[in-house]
């Protein structure tokens, strides 16, 4: 059967096929785009404010791509020592790297540079800002359950590799702020054990702060990373189609389907516009707010530091951890160990990763391994709820840190007391946060059983004829009861008995007893406030209460 | 078009009521409802709400063509070193203000018609798609178990163990050339971190005049930066070795001094420190006359120029090394010797 007969078949026979499907015939000659298209250009997607705060990020990553090329193209990645003759008047005749009066030229003297320079760097803050809270719109709503817990782990990685890209592409220009991020880093590489003066020595090409790491810092920044990072944003994407988007539990919403909106005209139109909107807010914000102003800074000087100095906001977690951690140093046997800068590092991937790997305590504490799309209100899960919400104040307790010499100035604070906050708040405040968010969702838990028990409250107060007063309470829609009681409430695992029903002592292995336990204490009896079920509701409609 | 004109099947109270996907159990109050009916919007019942929604789409596309070709007459007429006052921003860059704000119009506009166009014309009509289990059914995988073992009987790796070894052997010893080579980005350390530019003889030039210091050109209460005598800003290692050499002096009361050594090895209560913090190696550069404190300004940690250079707050975990230094027979201030210990940031060797 020839091409031709196959197309006679789709389009009427005797006339020519319009110029696009015939070009679409030989691409899916080629391609087989139309078993692609029969999949995907109607796919469902389901509607919610909350699955844009993604998409924010892969657009932000793209403008990132987009104008990072334009930057290369002007860019020299040297630290060769050149005296500055360019058009910014104050500088002039000054030394400094040829990365720094390079990044001074895309300032001043290419057209648009500046503005494309600002773009890329302020869609890099909002990337990763943007990853953090899809990140916790992710974990809030336990989306991350069977089947995507391989997909939060690429997303998690985007945003761990996000921040060192963010770091590698804001130490290039060699300003002053930057070279004393880097001596920073300088720092924590040599307080590692046995191989830190190695690695220092490994990562400078010498010493600090020598004449490569400009040069190491922008392949880094403009191939190694980002080239991980797309690959990762694909599979990230790829995965997020082949598992079909998580929904939130609603009137026909079920664990089986998927109730939205198609692919093709609604999400084409509404992502591909919000591809727009975003770009256009950032180029807006890059018309009105300066960033990173290199040339207010200058070039950097090892023996030269300005006051006030703050890495970008996603870093000021590690540089929470590093200014507030005590200078504690071990000398033995002629060595050196470097406690109070070594710690810091350690901790840093310690705390990023703990939420990483939720998913897979809360599965394993569960026992659950079933596939989970409909999401959890976070009030259902006060477990999870709670520990995101302690991770989250550990995150910002060390921004405050990482911000002791801002917060004393702007506020007239002691430095110091800022400093014995944060160090005791680091311990305290998570733990305070974890016991009042899972009070605070039981709470709701019980609120919500109220409701679905004994109707909305309604505001309007009856006079009854005796006298009493009371408030009328609307029942409920069937949607809405449905609403809020769809979701399950998992129970605790048990150990299995000693002794089976055929006598033989059967021991529990200490992993079962550890498993067991975490399960009580995340989903134990006061852990929750059970949920209302049918026969308590009709035990309360049928009956004559004054309800 | 009155109101009368619209199509009675179009209005709501016109569709029917029926639900997609509602599981109705007999006595169960709390079942799935299935799908609410959809609601329809005003475009979809009047034409000419729909009509200024296609207008206003029109609008916004228009509105992002225009704003492009004000980019491109911004990026041709604006004088790249123009400066305006924009009200509260203050001065800014002509160009960054206008070529910022017109590619910002244009894409949000681009951006908005596409999404209202979406919200207001394109259908709204919720729709189902099933999910299927994402693992495997048991036929599918009793298949690919058995094709992986006849693959893996024919590979014989089981029953010749030799070739798997020496094959992980292989595998295994492979990426200790790419150590190797990765080995060649920098030198060993050796003794680089313990030696600096300063050496017995060696005046102290103050970083401001570039001239060599005399003791009386250092005040009670003043902050002098100093670097060693025969260093340049134009030395190929210049940052290099300022990273280790940079200097602070200040002059105390003889009598304030509190540490033995530190006395012994200043003149006339003049005191000189590395400057580089022994936290992570930031410049120090704040000094508070009354205490005679040094604070580094990245991480806060605060040192006693009265006693040693010891830590008094802050994360730094040693004392900052001082600079032995004499008047020499000319007058100058001179070093009579490298930092005893090395300065800057620990390490595994600083011992």
């Amino acid at each position: 059967m020839s091409t031709a007969e196959t197309k006679a078949a789709g389009s009427k026979p005797g006339r020519k096929a319009p110029a696009g499907e015939r070009v679409a015939d030989w691409a899916d000659g080629r391609l087989g785009i139309y078993s692609l298209a029969k999949a995907n250009m109607r796919k469902i997607f389901p509607d919610h404010w909350s699955f844009m705060l993604g998409e924010v990020c892969l657009y932000s990553f793209l403008i990132i791509i987009l104008t990072g090329v334009y930057l290369t193209l002007f860019f020299h990645p040297s630290m060769n020592e050149v005296v500055y003759h360019g058009s910014y008047v104050p500088l002039q005749g000054q030394r400094m790297s040829e990365a720094f009066s390079s990044t001074l030229h895309i300032s001043f003297d290419v057209r648009g540079g500046l503005l494309i320079r600002q773009i890329h760097h302020w869609a890099a803050l909002i990337f990763l800002a943007g990853m953090f809270v899809h990140m916790m719109r992710v974990f809030f709503t336990g989306a991350f359950r069977k089947p995507r817990e391989i997909n939060w782990l690429f997303g998690f990685l985007l945003f761990f590799l996000g921040m060192f890209t963010g770091f590698t592409g804001y130490s290039l220009p060699d300003d002053l702020l930057s070279g004393t991020g880097v001596r920073f880093v300088d720092g924590a590489i040599l307080s590692v054990p046995l191989i830190g003066t190695y690695l220092s020595m490994l990562v400078f090409g010498g010493e600090f702060p020598g004449g490569d790491f400009v040069a190491r810092f922008y392949s880094v920044h403009i191939l190694l990373l980002p080239g991980i990072m797309l690959g990762l944003v694909v599979a990230h994407l790829i995965l997020v189609i082949y598992h079909k988007h998580t929904q939130y539990p609603g009137p026909g919403r079920t664990e089986k389907n998927v109730v939205g909106m198609p692919l093709l005209p609604v999400y084409m139109a509404k992502a591909g516009g919000f591809f727009f909107l975003v770009f256009g807010a950032i180029a807006a914000i890059a018309a009105i707010a300066t960033i990173n102003p290199i040339w207010e800074i200058g070039p950097y000087r090892p023996d030269q530091v300005s006051t006030g100095a703050q890495p970008d906001w996603y870093m000021g977690f590690a540089e929470g951890l590093i200014r507030v951690m005590p200078g504690w140093e071990i000398n033995i046997w002629g060595h050196t160990l470097v406690l109070g800068v070594f710690i810091p590092l350690v901790i840093f991937p310690l705390v990023l990763f703990a939420i990483a790997l939720w998913p897979f305590l809360e599965a394993w504490a569960t026992g659950d391994k079933r596939e989970h799309h409909l999401l959890d209100r976070p009030r259902n899960a006060p477990t999870r709820t709670a520990f995101g919400v302690a991770w989250i104040a550990a995150y910002f307790v060390m921004l405050i840190g990482g911000g002791n010499d801002l917060w004393a100035t702007h506020f007239h604070l002691s430095l110091n007391a800022i400093t014995w906050f944060v160090r005791i708040g680091f311990f305290v405040i998570p733990v305070l946060s974890f016991i009042a968010t899972r009070r605070i969702c039981m709470g709701l838990q019980r609120r919500d059983r109220e409701k679905v028990l004994h109707g909305r409250e309604s505001g309007i107060i009856k006079r009854l004829p005796h006298g009493e007063f009371v408030e009328v309470h609307e029942p409920l829609t069937q949607e809405q009861l449905h609403t809020l009681t769809a979701h399950e409430q998992p129970k605790p695992l048990e150990l299995e008995p000693e002794v089976d029903k055929n006598g033989v002592a059967r021991k529990a292995s200490m992993g079962q007893k550890m498993k067991v336990r975490l399960s009580k204490s995340m989903y134990g009896e006061d852990k929750f406030v059970p949920k209302a079920t049918a026969e308590e509701y009709q035990e309360i409609t049928s009956g004559h209460g004054h309800h | 078009m009155s109101s009368q004109d619209i199509p009675e099947e179009t209005l709501p109270s016109k569709q029917g009521d029926t639900r997609e996907g509602a599981v109705t159990v007999k006595g169960d109050p709390f079942a799935d409802p299935g799908l609410p009916p959809h609601e329809h919007r005003v475009q979809d019942i009047d034409e000419r709400a729909a009509r200024r929604s296609e207008r206003a789409v029109a609008f916004m596309f228009t509105l992002s063509m225009l704003a492009t070709v004000g980019f491109i007459a911004a990026y041709l007429a604006i004088p790249i070193d123009k400066n305006i006052y924009v009200f509260p921003l203050g001065h800014v860059s002509a160009m960054n203000f206008t070529l910022g704000l017109t590619l910002g119009v244009a894409l949000f506009c681009i951006g908005a018609g596409a999404v209202h166009w979406a919200r207001t014309l394109m259908s709204d009509e919720e729709r189902i798609d099933e999910r299927h289990p994402i693992e495997a059914s048991p036929e599918v995988k009793a298949k690919v178990m058995a094709d992986f073992a006849e693959g893996a009987s024919e590979s014989a790796m089981g029953r010749r163990p030799l070739i798997r070894n020496t094959m992980f052997g292989a595998l295994a010893l492979m990426p200790l050339s790419a150590l190797f080579l990765f080995g060649g980005l920098g030198p060993k350390p050796g003794t680089k971190l313990r030696k600096s530019k300063w050496a017995a003889g060696k005046m102290l030039v103050n970083q401001n005049t570039m001239q060599p210091l005399r003791p009386e050109d250092v005040q009670v209460g003043s902050l002098t930066f100093a670097m060693p005598q025969g260093m340049s800003e134009e030395d190929h290692d210049f940052q290099v070795q300022i990273a280790k050499a940079a200097l602070m002096i200040v002059r105390l009361r003889p009598e304030d001094i509190k540490d033995k050594q530190e006395l012994d090895w200043s003149v006339d209560g003049i005191v000189a420190f590395s400057k580089i913090c022994t936290h992570v190696g930031c410049p120090i550069s704040l000094y508070e006359q009354q205490t005679h404190h040094v604070l580094c300004p990245c991480h806060q940690s605060t040192f006693d120029l009265s006693d040693g250079g010891r830590v008094v707050f802050g994360p730094a975990g040693h004392a900052l090394p001082q600079l032995r230094i004499k008047v020499n027979d000319k007058g100058y201030l001179e070093a009579m010797g490298d930092f005893a210990e090395p300065v800057g940031p620990a390490f595994w060797e600083r011992g």
